[in-house]
């Protein structure tokens, strides 16, 4: 036992140390913007149309230099109405479904939790059910699926907290609850399917496989208005998050008030995922496994954790929806199959190479 | 000087009364000890005091009622050591330590902040072990580093809940003498749950014997652990000896029935 007054000359070192730390921290998450933004560049590039790369980049300079480059109809429709967009929505809906895994699996003390956690999916699911089976919903036209889809998700979320509320908002209550309205909402949903057409059943199939084909401009500014209000929230209540990892009643103990911290960063998270899936439909690994990428690089520190997911995340979605568009061209895989298929290799590198040390 | 005053102090799970009508007072650089059986209510006085749970009564700091400060206040004077030691996944010991700081940053890290987690670090001797993950520490290591969370707050009033229960001789005594120190240089005071009677007669200022909820008795170390007071809570027949200038008890035989222990 030293005094409480000594130091010696290991401070300066391990406060160094620290910062090493941070900055190696930092450094991932400039590689992963890098990354992001190569990877986004190439996908441009990439596709059933026969295009080359000089073609396509004239045609994105062309809109922001129309007197300097000159492109055409073709290449025009191709990379600002197929590709450009679908590539961002990749991206936004990719940070959007880590950083709401990233916040779900810290709040609720889970590994194993993920967007979908609180029966989020299988209440979009049902949406989205509804509107193609029996055509009903709250909004009509070509925002019919996808005002289901959300309205449900919120819906679910909605009854999750409610079950919960009943027996105090703890991890344990909001997982029990979303298992229930899971369950109910995916009963529903095979009703849906069993009275429905063939036609019916496989667009409801299809659009729970989860798909980047369904993107356009205005979805991508939605989806990121979405996520540009509430994740500066979340990163902002980062320590709060950090601190229910140590316990209820440590997190009390360090001033958070567990129960309104819990709630609103749940509601968020749905805000968040109801956005991204209901233009997307269920994209699974996404939000259970970026996390978990990211927690073995650079720890457990939300602060750190939420940005760097939401880029891991971005890039595993990408990466996913790029080779799915491609690799059988003109036929384009739905993109929630190739995550888990390109993702799965890539985590279990990581999980057996993994040796728990963070500096 | 007065640090913590407790007031006809009531808590109840439901029907189940788990304290009742407690009235204890803890001055400036004091270490009280809870005593007591499991169940007799200590634990549960630790989290009274500190919000993590809300009683009936009252409960003053520094003169000021605990009930009416916020909970951020509350953790900017009082820092508490869990039992049981979980921290989120992949987090490492700078980190867990760093955590202690939440109530005083509001989301930047200062210089300042990581200074005060490398003191404590260093205080506690645990600057070996800053670049580890928390999770592969053994538990006595744990129970350090949770200290040095609750120290890295600064607090006025450490509120420990069986700091010595995962530990080793060794470590025990390494804690007990760390958080003496702690008091008698910083001026600051402590509450511990403790079940080591020896422990808690060598670095206690005063003892709370709590019963079934309530106060038995409250006293100095050589004031309050006598046979008779062992006896009437514990169910345990013991001899009570001196050794250190300090009492020291060697438990016989339990009372109801149990088992010899010495004869």
């Amino acid at each position: 036992m030293q005094s409480a007054h000594s130091r010696d000359t290991s401070v300066p070192d391990l406060r160094a140390e620290y910062q090493k730390f941070i900055g190696r921290k930092l450094l991932f998450m400039i590689s992963l913007i890098l990354g992001t933004i190569i990877l986004a560049g190439y996908a441009t590039t990439r596709g059933s149309a026969n295009i080359g790369v000089i073609e396509v980049y004239t045609a994105i300079l062309a809109k922001f230099f129309p007197g300097t480059f000159e492109s055409t109809w073709f290449a025009d429709t191709i990379v600002w109405g197929l590709r450009l967009h679908r590539i961002l929505m990749a991206i936004v809906g990719g940070i959007g479904l880590a950083v709401a895994g990233a916040v779900m699996q810290g709040i609720l003390k889970n590994p194993l939790a993920s967007p979908f956690t609180l029966g989020i999916s299988s209440a979009a699911g049902f949406g989205a059910a509804l509107a193609i089976v029996m055509g009903a919903g709250l909004v009509g036209g070509e925002w019919l699926i996808v005002g289901n889809a959300f309205v449900f998700t919120l819906l679910a979320s909605l009854a999750v907290y409610g079950l919960a509320k009943y027996r105090g908002i703890t991890p344990e209550t909001m997982i029990l609850a979303g298992i229930a309205i899971m369950y109910l909402f995916q009963a529903m949903t095979s009703f849906l399917q069993y009275i429905g057409q063939a036609e019916q059943v496989q667009e409801v199939v299809f659009w729970m496989m989860g798909s980047l084909g369904r993107s356009s401009w205005d979805k991508v500014w939605i989806v990121s208005g979405i996520i540009a209000i509430c994740f500066p929230y979340l990163l902002l209540k980062s320590w709060d998050i950090n601190a229910l990892g140590a316990g209820d009643e440590t997190a009390k103990s360090l001033g958070v008030n567990v129960e309104r911290t819990r709630v609103i960063c749940m509601m968020l998270v749905s805000l968040i995922t109801a956005a991204v899936i209901c233009f997307t439909g269920t994209i699974g690994f996404i939000g259970l496994v970026a996390p978990h990428i990211t927690r073995m690089v650079i720890g457990g520190d939300h602060r750190f954790l939420l940005p760097a997911s939401a880029m891991v995340g971005a890039i595993l979605l990408l990466a996913s929806d790029t080779v799915a568009r491609t690799i059988f061209a003109p036929v384009i895989l739905p993109v929630g199959i190739m995550t888990a298929f390109l993702g799965v290799p890539f985590f279990i590198y990581l999980f057996m190479r993994h040796k728990k040390e963070f500096w | 000087m007065v640090k913590i005053t407790i007031k006809d102090l009531t808590f109840s799970y439901g029907s189940n009364k788990i304290l009742d009508d407690l009235n204890v007072v803890l001055d400036d650089a004091e270490v009280l000890s809870l005593v007591g059986p499991n169940g007799s209510g200590k634990t549960t006085l630790i989290k009274c005091i500190d919000r993590i749970l809300k009683p009936e009564g009252s409960i003053l700091l520094d003169g000021k009622e605990v009930q009416s400060m916020k909970q951020q206040e509350i953790a900017r004077q009082m820092g508490y050591v869990p039992q049981s030691s979980s921290a989120p996944l992949a987090t490492t010991v700078f980190d867990t330590v760093l955590m202690g700081r939440r109530p005083r940053i509001s989301w930047r890290v200062s210089d300042k902040d990581i200074s005060k987690v490398a003191d404590t670090l260093e205080l506690l001797n645990l600057q070996e072990l800053a670049l580890r993950d928390f999770a592969q520490l053994s538990g006595g290591q744990k129970q350090k580093v949770l200290i040095a969370r609750a120290l890295a707050q600064e607090p006025s009033v450490l509120l420990l809940d069986e700091p010595t229960s995962n530990l080793d001789m060794k470590h025990q005594l390494e804690v007990m003498e760390t958080i003496s120190a702690l008091v008698k240089e910083r001026g600051i005071s402590a509450v511990m749950a403790i079940h080591d009677l020896n422990l808690a007669a060598r670095f206690s200022d005063k003892l709370v014997m709590l019963k079934r909820g309530v106060v038995y008795a409250a006293g100095s170390p050589d004031e309050l652990l006598s046979e008779k007071n062992i006896s009437d809570v514990y169910g345990v027949e013991a001899l009570v000896m001196r050794s250190l200038d300090k009492p020291c008890i060697i438990p016989l035989r339990s009372l109801n029935g149990g088992a010899v222990c010495m004869t």
